[in-house]
């Protein structure tokens, strides 16, 4: 095995462990703080149905951002479900044999990659451009940025300009997966989009990536309007009564 | 009139332009040491106050997963930074509900994650100083937890739950705010906001009984401490004596006496407000909501229902169970508690209340959601009820009413802009450019359709317009009651009103 894959198979173990354990971590916390007060932005869905209703429409839709602001939403709706169906198509590179619906989707998944893009741009040019947005907007905010559109841009290169020997990089993952690792082909399109998908994967449970699984534990969003209903109470609070009646 | 720039109101909103530290200068009244410490609160900066603060932060990220969650997945969208009412009407650059918690999660950032210990330049995270403290201290007291950034955040951050917390670390290292402090203390010792005694309280109520017979010719009970009333009424005490509050307790005074239900008011429990929620201190909120209960079962009082008061019905509705319950003691047939607007709509649906349009004529009407009742309760047991209750009272009462823009009614609208222990006069600029955004709304509907008046369901919203009307040019008196307006219209049985309309006068 050369070094660059030797160095991509231990990259790649590392990211996933960091990613999985990182993300782990963190759900657990979200899930094991108690919630002391019924706090949901109202009016709020009176049932549990309507709470999974509202998520979903949250999470499908982005129904708060639409209300707030045409532009961020639609650049923002771009990427996230370009992202999406380019995630989806690249499940052909660890599936064997590739699941139908991946096939079907794989041409459009194609085009997505675009829309990834410009959407990224877009949400960018915002960190320029409006005032407001330019002052809260940290480093961070933008090196993020840069990494997913390094990501985009070097995935359509491969797509566009340079091939990649795309059939060794799938015998490259399967390879990983069944703990027997293959050698990687090594062209700068190839070694770049896979080290800034790590680096991702590495930054995700330490930083704002954290917005995906965290906004299903938004107590805001995932409460039911039930306070004169139900009594609510968390065991730290509970603690305070406890000997007083 | 007043010794800062107020704002113009616009034909249409405008988006202001980031100005940077143009309301750092304001800040309320510290509270002095013997406000602090029956809140269990130090009265001035303790020595190793950093430690405590950042023990304070950590305990508090223990507590509430909303503020777990909130300070790590904020993204930076800017959706919220034209939304509150204090950017809009200051353009302070910290007034941007994202700004205003960045100062929170910058320290959060630095003490309690990876990336803000080791990279705090990458990702804004800061060392708390006493620098950090005082802009704390400024910009989390220029926000009155009015949750409209939450509506449009995509994973609902809510400024209020940050702004809450921040305040309880302050307090922590005893840099608490008068107004709310002082208040709380009276609360706990004389049983009021106000500090009004049982003698005073009574002798208030003799002399509205004395207004009710005066004009209507009917005898209206306003029943103090009174074992065995059926309802146990809780109400701001600004409601005993202040304009235009106490028309709307005259209100819902003659609604108790059509409905032909007993009631009492609890010298014990003489305040809805609870200002506990204002400082984010759960410990003080609940003791504040205990004495409810205790009223409660002194007086055996079998249903609670809550007078016109925003943040009071956001902790009844939403808290009150939860601080105080169960309430197993009281009648399970009504909610617990009842807002006084979704008893007097049950009344109208039922048609058991006679409602005489025309005296309220002379008024052509506006409703200002209070924001905490719009998006920190409900009413009525559906969706959206807090809207459609308060005016389905209007309606009923009054020939002419008309809503203000869309985008500031309902779950979109403004706070009054002394919500939140904002209300006080050493935040006088604050709470008159806070004002902007409702005051161009109301500015429309003038225009437009000739209102003259707007209601209200908060006694907050009721003093705050009374004193920043004047500075948009309106008059004062142009804020009412919405049991005001009921009260108005209400033909009482027996009463010279009825006589009148009925021909039988004589």
């Amino acid at each position: 095995m050369t070094l660059v894959t030797t160095l991509y198979v231990g990259l790649f173990y590392a990211a996933t462990i960091i990613l999985i354990v990182g993300v782990a971590l963190r759900i657990k916390k979200y899930a094991q703080t108690p919630s002391p007060l019924k706090i949901p932005t109202m009016p709020a869905p009176r049932t549990q149905t309507g709470v999974v209703m509202r998520i979903f429409r949250e999470v499908v839709f982005f129904e708060s951002l639409f209300r707030a602001n045409k532009w961020t939403w639609i650049f923002g709706y771009l990427f996230h479900f370009g992202l999406l169906l380019v995630l989806l198509r690249h499940l052909r590179y660890f599936t064997e044999p590739v699941w139908f619906w991946v096939n079907w989707i794989q041409p459009f998944g194609k085009y997505a990659a675009f829309a990834m893009v410009i959407g990224l741009l877009g949400l960018w040019g915002r960190r320029f451009l409006v005032d407001r947005v330019r002052y809260i907007s940290t480093p961070s905010d933008h090196l993020i940025l840069a990494l997913l559109v390094g990501i985009g841009l070097s995935g359509l290169g491969m797509s566009y300009l340079a091939h990649t020997d795309i059939v060794s990089v799938k015998t490259f993952f399967l390879g990983l997966m069944r703990l027997s690792p293959q050698p990687l082909p090594a062209d700068a399109f190839l070694l770049t989009h896979l080290a800034l998908v790590a680096l991702l994967m590495i930054i995700f449970p330490i930083s704002k990536l954290m917005h995906a699984p965290g906004v299903f534990f938004s107590p805001t969003r995932n409460q039911t309007d039930s306070s004169r209903e139900k009594r609510h109470i968390a065991s730290w609070a509970q603690q305070l009564e406890a000997g007083e009646r | 009139m007043a010794d800062f720039e107020v704002p113009v109101l616009n034909e249409y909103p405008v988006i202001p332009k980031v100005k940077e530290g143009v309301m750092a200068h304001s800040a309320p009244f510290l509270a002095a040491e013997k406000f602090q410490t029956p809140l269990g609160f130090p009265g001035e900066l303790p020595e190793n106050w950093k430690e405590v603060a950042i023990d304070k932060m950590g305990e508090l990220l223990g507590k509430y997963r909303s503020l777990q969650v909130f300070l790590d997945i904020c993204v930076h969208c800017g959706a919220c930074t034209d939304k509150c009412h204090y950017y809009l009407g200051t353009a302070d650059a910290k007034n941007m509900p994202v700004a205003r918690q960045e100062l929170l999660r910058k320290v959060y950032r630095r003490y309690f994650t990876f990336a803000g210990k080791y990279f705090p330049k990458l990702v804004g995270a800061v060392d708390l100083t006493k620098e950090v403290l005082d802009d704390w201290y400024s910009y989390f007291h220029q926000c009155s937890q009015c949750r409209r950034c939450s509506v449009f955040c995509p994973y609902g951050i809510d400024t209020a739950e940050i702004s809450m917390a921040a305040r309880e670390i302050l307090d922590t290292v005893g840099k608490g705010q008068k107004y709310c402090n002082e208040i709380i203390g009276k609360v706990f010792v004389v049983g009021n906001n106000l500090g009004l005694p049982e003698p005073a309280l009574r002798d208030t109520l003799e002399g509205l009984e004395e207004e009710i017979e005066e004009d209507t010719g009917v005898k209206v009970r306003l029943p103090l401490d009174e074992k065995g009333a059926e309802i146990l009424l809780i109400t701001p005490s600004a409601d005993f004596f202040a304009e235009p509050h106490v028309d709307g307790l005259i209100g819902y005074a003659k609604v108790f006496h059509e409905a032909g239900v007993s009631w009492t008011v609890s010298s014990k429990a003489s305040e809805a407000a609870n200002f506990g929620m204002f400082i984010g201190s759960y410990e003080n909120m609940r003791r504040v909501a205990l004495r409810i209960r205790e009223a409660a079962l002194e007086l055996g009082a079998k249903r609670i229902v809550f007078g016109e008061c925003g943040h009071a019905w956001r902790v009844a509705y939403s808290f009150l169970d939860t601080l105080a319950g169960p309430f197993d003691f009281l009648d399970q047939n009504y909610p617990i508690p009842q807002h006084i607007c979704e008893f007097t709509n049950n009344l109208i649906k039922e048609n058991k209340l006679r409602l005489n349009k025309a005296e309220n004529d002379h008024m052509k009407l506006t409703f200002h959601d209070s924001c905490n009742v719009a998006r920190g309760a409900g009413m009525g047991n559906v969706e959206g009820g807090q809207f459609t209750i308060p005016r389905a009272l209007i309606k009923a009462s009054c020939n002419y009413f008309y809503d203000m823009p869309q985008d500031t009614i309902h779950d979109a609208t403004f706070c009054c802009g002394g919500g939140g222990g904002l209300l006080t006069d050493d935040l006088m600029e604050v709470r008159v450019k806070g004002a902007q955004p409702r005051m161009e709304a109301l500015k429309r509907v003038t225009e437009e359709h000739g209102v003259t008046n707007l209601a209200a369901i908060c006694a907050i919203c009721k003093s705050q317009f009374a004193k920043t009307l004047p500075y948009y040019g309106f008059t004062m008196d142009q804020i009412v009651s919405v049991h005001q307006l009921v009260s108005n219209a209400i033909v009482l049985k027996g009463s010279e009103q009825e006589a009148e309309l009925d021909g039988t006068a004589e």
